[in-house]
């Protein structure tokens, strides 16, 4: 995303597609976000992480607004935004066993507060939904390396995080390093948000982690479908919010998160019941 | 007498300034089954959770050496809606299918093999959601979870949560086999104090501290449960849940 190049005008967001590489790399940038932010997302949902991701999106907007007035990357300035974020809730999880969710809810409101009042008003709309149509070759690169290692990463975390989720006691008690591992799992929805907001912007990038997930779990039984759903939920959102961008032409950002939004309610009306 | 497994010595548990366990001293043989009983708030969860280094304490807490412990902790339910298969939870454990087998068997859930048996186990056991096997299958299974590392000593939290009457006798008597026939240790948390007079070896009664340790028949007299339940405490008072 260049923020630092003024725009023309001031409707930047609207899908621009100027030919068919356009599309294939903004389709395919979406569709690797939507991929990892459903993987992500399914273990959010599960471990009641669903306000935490649709709010800690907004505090990436005061590190994104301080790289635009001092002049450095802004994915940087998001990133460490969100990771300071994290450690936050790491630490306030660590030391009270009471849910985090008021003070993440307050002091994350703030902080879109003041990245509103710190961030330069002609790169406001597209910081706060996203703007596709900027995104480059090196973008694709970088999401798609981010996106591998956190499939990776998590695969590789996926049973102890999968117990800790249960029940920290009963991972303690199999000497799983909890603390260790709801570090690292933070650590990667930092790094996922951080990736997503060239699509979906600070406001809506929370959504992208969660209504996948929760539309694979109306639908599942079990925990390999579950997260293999929302991985596909993620992408099929993605494709069908890009099209529909462009065929209408609208922003991308919001086209994705509705497109997700329909899924859920298809689940929603298709969902499992006890035979 | 067999040997000693578990000396806990002048155990404390403090929260922010607040007693939750005070001076506790007892100790548990090879294959005993010990209950523990208490009000609510009596620190009978703090003191497994403590049993098994998971909170700091004072006093001393040990354990023989090189012994599997299998914990399985209060409300350890899986909500109605969480994803998850019977076996995918089992698996988290172990992917040994021959084992898994076995640690069903053990809790009465497979009988011998037959094809209908089988069919039964694959389709309507294994591939069932967790949140919604029934109060008592849900804890056969957590039972047969703690099973499946072969463990020497189980601790368990309120075994029977969520189960109505007759099932609790149910899991009673499975802990009791299991007790016979794998000299397997317990150590229950429990509300019903006929249970407890029937299968356990010995009963600690705690309220903050040691009210009366020793086999139930002995120790659970009238005064030591106006102790610790207070006044109007009888026998059969104690039908409550958390």
């Amino acid at each position: 995303m260049n923020y630092t190049e003024a725009k023309p005008d001031f409707t930047p967001i609207n899908i621009k597609i100027r030919n068919m590489n356009d599309l294939f790399l903004q389709l395919t940038v979406a569709i690797l976000i939507g991929i990892g932010a459903g993987y992500l997302g399914s273990f959010m949902v599960l471990r009641r992480m669903s306000l935490v991701g649709d709010a800690l999106s907004h505090v990436a907007l005061p590190g994104i607004a301080l790289a635009l007035v001092w002049n450095f990357n802004p994915f940087l300035g998001a990133f460490t935004a969100l990771f300071i974020a994290v450690l936050g809730i790491w630490a306030l999880e660590r030391k009270t066993e009471l849910p985090s969710e008021t003070l993440v809810g307050i002091f994350f409101t703030i902080s879109l507060a003041v990245g509103l009042l710190l961030t330069p008003e002609p790169e406001l709309l597209e910081v706060l939904f996203g703007d596709i149509s900027t995104i480059n070759r090196t973008d694709l690169l970088i999401t798609a390396v981010s996106v591998m290692a956190i499939i990776a990463i998590l695969s590789f975390i996926k049973r102890s995080l999968t117990i800790s989720t249960l029940s920290k006691d009963l991972a303690k008690s199999m000497n799983i390093p909890v603390n260790k591992i709801n570090f690292v799992f933070l650590l990667m929805v930092s790094l996922m948000v951080a990736l997503g907001l060239k699509v979906a912007g600070t406001l809506l990038m929370g959504s992208l982690v969660i209504i996948p997930a929760a539309a694979a779990k109306n639908i599942s039984l079990s925990a390999s479908k579950y997260i293999y759903l929302s991985a596909l939920f993620g992408a099929l959102s993605s494709i069908g919010g890009i099209f529909t961008a462009v065929f209408i032409s609208i922003p991308a950002g919001p086209a994705i998160v509705l497109a997700s939004g329909l899924i859920f309610l298809i689940t929603l009306a298709l969902r499992t019941q006890k035979v | 007498m067999k040997e000693i497994i578990l000396d806990v010595q002048n155990l404390s548990v403090s929260f922010d300034d607040n007693k939750i366990i005070d001076n506790l001293s007892f100790s548990v043989r090879k294959g005993e089954v010990i209950a523990i009983v208490g009000p609510n708030g009596a620190g009978k969860s703090v003191l497994f959770r403590s049993l098994m280094g998971l909170i700091p304490h004072l006093g001393k807490v040990i354990w023989t050496p090189k012994l599997k412990i299998s914990y399985i902790p209060q409300k350890f339910g899986v909500e109605k809606d969480f994803p998850i298969t019977v076996k995918e939870f089992l698996q988290l454990k172990s992917k040994d299918h021959a084992k898994m087998m076995s640690a069903l068997e053990s809790v009465g859930l497979k009988t011998k093999s037959n094809d209908y048996d089988k069919h039964h186990i694959e389709h309507h056991l294994l591939k069932q959601r967790m949140g919604w096997l029934s109060g008592g299958q849900l804890q056969r299974i957590l039972i047969a979870w703690a099973l499946l590392d072969n463990p020497d000593v189980l601790l368990f939290d309120e075994p029977t949560a969520g189960i109505d009457i007759g099932g609790e006798e149910t899991i009673y008597n499975l802990l009791k086999k299991l007790n016979d026939e794998m000299s397997l240790t317990v150590l229950v948390i429990s509300h019903d104090l006929n249970i407890v007079y029937k299968y356990a070896n010995n009963v600690l009664c705690l309220n903050k501290e040691k009210i009366c340790f020793g086999p139930p028949k002995d120790v659970l007299d009238r005064q030591a449960l106006i102790e610790l339940y207070g006044g109007e405490a009888g026998f059969y008072a104690h039908k409550h849940k958390n």
